[in-house]
């Protein structure tokens, strides 16, 4: 085999690895074909996926110039294609079909709240268990600037609004602008959270944040009469809805033929009827692929490198000149960032925000994605986070309504939800710490065991 | 534990500005305090007696609890989150021994050997409980970096919630009211009743023989020895694992009496109650001076306080919708500012 870009005398590595990869490889989807065959029974999108996946991790890519896009560059085209396939898909045993497009949005959603909070707690090593917060500040900051909440008091507002009328009170801010601005907003909320507290190590971290993560949804569920004053804030238990849908308003659609809003929006392209959901779809996954780009980037800088050594060794990091207060506020700041963008985007797909929805266990859910995927490595939290958000929006549902009819029980399995978590954590930490696809680095962090205790303190 | 000067693990804000800032905002925050509770006292004296005498109860409760997080965390420094929820099972057990017993309406020596035996009971079983969730998850995780051992505590915490979710269901479970509520005595027009004076003499007797425990019996000074340097400990000849062990059996053990207290004395617990309650008696732990038994109990009685307060007082007060971000504002500004806690001491690491 003529593989250009390799060297010739990495030529027999290569095919013997090729050789070892293809034996294994194939061992192993032929098992899961007869599996799935077995249990589900056959469809040639079976034989297509096995084929696509054998192809992927026969070829030791990373090995070829230019190979490791092809693996990233497979898996984008697959996700940005997933509405046109998804109904052709075959069931998994015990899973059963695949997450519709409407699943597929919420999991986006969480995964890029994963990605933010694997900046905190798997760059920088800082347990994070409030991260709801910064989530509940994008939501609400999408609901103060795209909706009709405050109508009293400032009339008509609107800069560049779709899918509202031109006489609607309140502010209405492009969902584009929303999102930036909610993400911004949220930053300068972490900094805030962030610089009092971060000086606090480990555990006492923990448990500000914790405390943080308990205030916010407080706020949000007694803010209708902030302190008595009568201002309106957060409205209270019912919370804000509706919240203006994204969109690209009738001058931009007219030049490009994107949506004017999403909501209200429906075509015919390449073959498929498309809905909203689909352009929901399809949005979320522009702005995971925003959100790793930069998670990408920022672990290979300066900022990057410095949040690692902090992780690996405070003090010897304060003693190479790591500033560990602006480098951690970093971090959080960075974190804050993408949870909130996520939020204010969540919000704007749900058309509300309700404080019911930040609870604790939200923190310890997208902490979960994190630890199950492997703190620090992208891809292990962009796996176990979809794992996590498809298991809690239909994942368990189905794996109960599978179990019910074999075994003829009646076990309710989504209220067990809370304690499969808890084992998730517990089974994770005990067994494969470094999270089901580690980073290198971690992996060694976790074996040689690295201590957070210093000998001595050292301030900045 | 209680005689020990502890080392912060951290610099605090508080090093880093003049040194009479800290005393002074404190000293403006107590006297705001005492402003409020004189003004509250002179305009509705009944209501501040009564909200006293609840909150004295409470507190001795959350204490209990405290107590428990103080005792593990002096000596693994490890944040039990699942602390909490074995109260809370505890408390579900007395719901269903309770009922089980037949107890309602029942009164005289019969009751009381009855709760007795239900005490008993409640402390093994929580006791068993915490020590095998300290075998199970914490145990392994001794040398691995601190976040492990605190994510697999969550972790438990989440198991033991499901397992009461599905034990007792969403909806509170109500316990049949067996205390005698007559009362003790009157002050200002507002009764003592038996159940809140039961709740102290179960506490003080148990704070008392805790102490002793820690300060005067050879295990207690393994206990001491344990928390201080755990190496050097078993270099000494200490069980450092089975010393542990016992330190965990303790601590279940006043859970558990704190769950029979808990639903004895409030007559209904939920499944997510013990993680509320458990956050509530970690922030009284911390703000006594975490790894300081009389402090756990302290602020236990302060945290107490301010959410009775909060809760029943008219003039200038939040009210019970904000009782939670108060807990939580205190905190945070105690964890900055003094988080060697009320009662602990400054060492030179850590001043």
């Amino acid at each position: 085999m003529n593989v250009p870009g390799l060297p010739r005398e990495r030529r027999r590595d290569f095919d013997a690895e090729v050789r070892r990869r293809a034996i294994k490889g194939g061992i192993a989807a032929a098992a899961a074909i007869v599996v799935v065959t077995i249990f589900s029974g056959f469809t040639t999108s079976l034989i297509v996926a096995t084929v696509v996946v054998l192809a992927l991790y026969a070829v030791p890519w990373d090995m070829i110039r230019y190979g490791r896009w092809v693996v990233p560059g497979v898996a984008i085209i697959a996700a940005i294609a997933y509405p046109y396939y998804v109904d052709d898909l075959f069931e998994l045993p015990l899973f059963g079909p695949f997450p519709s497009v409407d699943t597929a949005v919420t999991m986006t959603i969480f995964i890029m709240m994963a990605i933010g909070l694997n900046i905190v707690v798997g760059y920088a090593g800082l347990l994070d268990l409030g991260y709801v917060a910064f989530y509940a500040m994008g939501a609400y900051t999408a609901a103060w600037f795209a909706s009709p909440h405050f109508a009293e008091s400032v009339g008509a507002v609107h800069v560049g609004s779709v899918g509202v009328s031109p006489e609607a009170e309140g502010f209405h801010l492009s969902v584009w602008v929303v999102l930036f601005l909610a993400a911004i907003f949220t930053a300068i909320i972490g900094v805030i959270i962030g610089l009092p507290t971060l000086r606090l190590r480990g555990d006492y971290l923990a448990i500000v944040t914790l405390g943080f993560g308990e205030i916010m949804p407080q706020i949000a569920r007694n803010g209708d009469n902030l302190f008595g004053t009568g201002f309106n804030l957060t409205n209270g238990a019912q919370g804000i809805n509706p919240i203006d849908p994204p969109g690209f308003g009738e001058t931009i659609s007219d030049w490009t033929g994107l949506p004017v809003d999403y909501l209200t929006f429906n075509a015919d392209f390449l073959g498929r009827e498309l809905g909203g959901i689909e352009v929901f779809y399809w949005t979320a996954v522009v702005l995971l692929l925003f959100t790793v780009f930069c998670s990408v980037r920022l672990r290979d800088s300066r900022l990057g490198r410095a949040w690692i050594a902090i992780r690996e060794d405070e003090t010897a990091a304060a003693a190479m000149g790591v500033p560990l207060m602006r480098t951690k506020t970093w971090a959080y700041a960075a974190g804050a960032f993408f949870g909130g963008m996520a939020g204010a985007y969540y919000a704007s797909f749900k058309s509300g925000t309700f404080p019911d929805d930040f609870f604790f266990n939200i923190s310890i859910f997208i902490l979960c994605m994190v630890i199950l995927g492997g703190m620090g490595n992208i891809w292990g939290v962009i796996i176990g986070g979809g794992f996590l958000a498809y298991l809690n929006q239909e994942g368990l549902g189905n794996i109960g309504a599978e179990i019910n009819e074999t075994f003829g029980t009646e076990i309710d399995v989504p209220l067990y939800q809370f304690g499969i978590f808890g084992a998730i954590l517990v089974l994770v930490m005990l067994f494969k710490p470094e999270g089901l696809i580690p980073s290198a680095r971690r992996k060694a962090e976790f074996e040689e065991g690295v201590h957070d205790e210093p000998l001595y303190d050292v301030t900045q | 534990m209680a005689t020990q000067a502890r080392r912060l693990p951290f610099p605090t804000l508080a090093g880093r500005l003049p040194d009479y800032v800290v005393p002074a905002v404190a000293f403006l925050l107590v006297g705001l305090l005492l402003v409020w509770l004189g003004v509250n006292l002179y305009k509705t004296p009944n209501e501040f007696y009564r909200l006293f005498l609840i909150g004295l109860t409470n507190g001795a409760i959350y204490g209990l609890v405290a107590l428990g997080y103080s005792l593990v965390y002096g000596i693994l420094e490890l944040i039990n989150f699942a602390h909490g929820d074995v109260f809370m099972l505890g408390g579900m057990l007395v719901a269903t021994m309770v009922a089980g017993f037949g107890l309602a309406g029942d009164s005289g020596l019969f009751l009381w050997s009855m709760i007795l035996l239900m005490l008993v009971i409640v402390m093994a079983f929580c006791a068993v409980l915490n020590t095998t969730i300290e075998l199970v998850a914490y145990r392994r995780l001794r040398h691995a970096p601190r976040l492990a051992p605190l994510i697999t505590a969550i972790g438990m915490s989440f198991i033991l919630q499901n397992i009461a979710l599905v034990w007792k269901g969403a909806r509170p479970t109500s316990v049949d009211s067996i205390l005698p509520r007559g009362e003790v005595f009157t002050i200002g027009g507002v009764a003592y009743t038996w159940d809140k004076l039961i709740v102290l003499l179960f506490t003080v007797p148990v704070l008392i023989a805790l102490l002793m425990l820690v300060q005067r019996t050879r295990q207690g000074k393994a206990m001491r020895a344990t928390a201080q340097d755990r190496d050097a400990a078993a270099m000494m000849g200490i069980n450092v694992n089975r010393t542990i062990s016992f330190t965990f059996f303790i601590a279940g053990g006043l859970a558990g009496a704190a769950g029979l207290l808990y639903a004895l004395y409030i007559t209904n617990i939920r499944y997510d109650e013990g993680f509320r309650l458990g956050l509530i008696a970690f922030t009284a732990a911390v703000v006594g001076g975490i790894g300081n038994l009389p402090g756990a109990v302290l602020g236990g009685l302060v945290i107490a306080m301010i959410e009775s307060f909060n809760n029943g007082l008219g003039w200038a007060t939040p009210g019970s919708d904000w009782t939670q971000s108060i807990i939580f504002g205190l905190l945070i500004i105690i964890l900055v500012f003094r988080p060697e806690g009320l009662l602990g001491e400054r060492t030179p690491e850590g001043g």
